[in-house]
């Protein structure tokens, strides 16, 4: 299993891209800033699952993100937020 | 109960009482069914065997765990530090999904949905209700959950923190809600009577106790 490469507590940014295939980041939080709260397992990268056999897997993680980030007029507590899981390839490290 | 009238030969692939299919989509599904099995992939025995253990599943199973959770400090402790293992302890598996545990508290509120299709802890829930699936209910929930939640009833003060769980790839959710106030010594079985189906996807907050006899 690969090593994790970010750890819990860092800042991340979802790239904000759209292949042509299934992919498991959904619109909203694309190119959105959050913060890793959990190192999940190795999953099969589910745009090369439509594929074949999802190889290699990759690294998942629970990301959040103030929902303030998110909706410029977020209408509720500036404390919301929102956990999303997002796979490896789909994160860099954030300021 | 109705009689039903029309007799056909499904009963060797799926559901007697399931519906004609009327999409082209649901056609195709059909025939690929009836192409696996009679190509010896899997028999129409263990379909239906599947299709038995999740109808069977119910929200009973997850008021199971959370009256557990309520009445074990340790086992409270397990279940939110890694619940896939934790439910191994009553018997349930969700592998390959990384079952996950989010504890509501004073002030933190708790809700589950998937914005991109409708995954859900079926094993522990049973089948989701309609409106989880709903376009509405998904595309809302993570934009104005607030909202949401009222139209729940779940009226939320502003320094209760607001946390939305959109489960877009391989984790699987339940809420563990908030022990109800009097019911110290309660037994499991009596905790678990309390336990909603909603509460545990996070559009219910307060568990009410049944009206004294």
């Amino acid at each position: 299993m690969s090593e994790a490469q970010f750890g819990v507590g860092q800042r991340v940014r979802i790239a904000d891209r759209t292949p042509p295939v299934h992919h498991r980041v959904p619109w909203y939080a694309k190119g959105k800033t959050g913060i890793v709260v959990r190192v999940c397992e190795t999953h099969g990268e589910p745009e090369k699952f439509i594929r074949g056999d999802g190889k290699p897997a990759r690294r998942l993680y629970r990301v959040r993100i103030a929902q303030r980030d998110l909706w410029s007029d977020y209408a509720g507590s500036a404390d919301d937020k929102l956990d999303i899981e997002i796979f490896e390839h789909w994160l860099e490290p954030a300021e | 109960m109705s009689e039903h009238d029309h007799h056909h030969d499904h009963a060797r692939t799926f559901q007697p009482d399931h519906p004609e299919p009327t999409t082209d989509a649901a056609r195709v599904g059909l025939a690929l069914r009836e192409l696996l099995i009679e190509a010896g992939h899997y028999t129409a025995q263990e379909e239906q065997a599947v299709i038995a253990a999740m109808q069977g599943a119910s929200p009973a199973n997850g008021a199971r765990i959370a009256a557990r959770a309520w009445a074990d400090e340790g086992y409270r402790q397990r279940l939110l530090d890694n619940a896939a293992e934790a439910i191994h302890e009553l018997g349930f598996d969700l592998a390959p999904y990384e079952f996950t545990v989010l504890e509501n508290t004073e002030r933190v509120h708790n809700v589950i949905v998937c914005t991109l299709c409708s995954c859900y802890p079926r094993a522990l829930l049973g089948m989701s209700p309609a409106w989880y699936k709903s376009k509405s209910y998904r595309a809302r929930v993570v934009r104005e959950p607030r909202k949401v939640l009222a139209e729940f009833g779940v009226e939320l003060d502003d320094d209760v923190e607001v946390r939305v769980h959109d489960s877009t790839a391989e984790l699987r959710y339940m809420v563990l809600p908030q022990r109800p106030a009097g019911t110290d010594g309660w037994s499991e079985e009596r905790l678990a009577s309390l336990v909603t189906r909603d509460a545990l996807i996070g559009t219910q907050r307060e568990l009410p106790l049944p009206e004294e006899q």
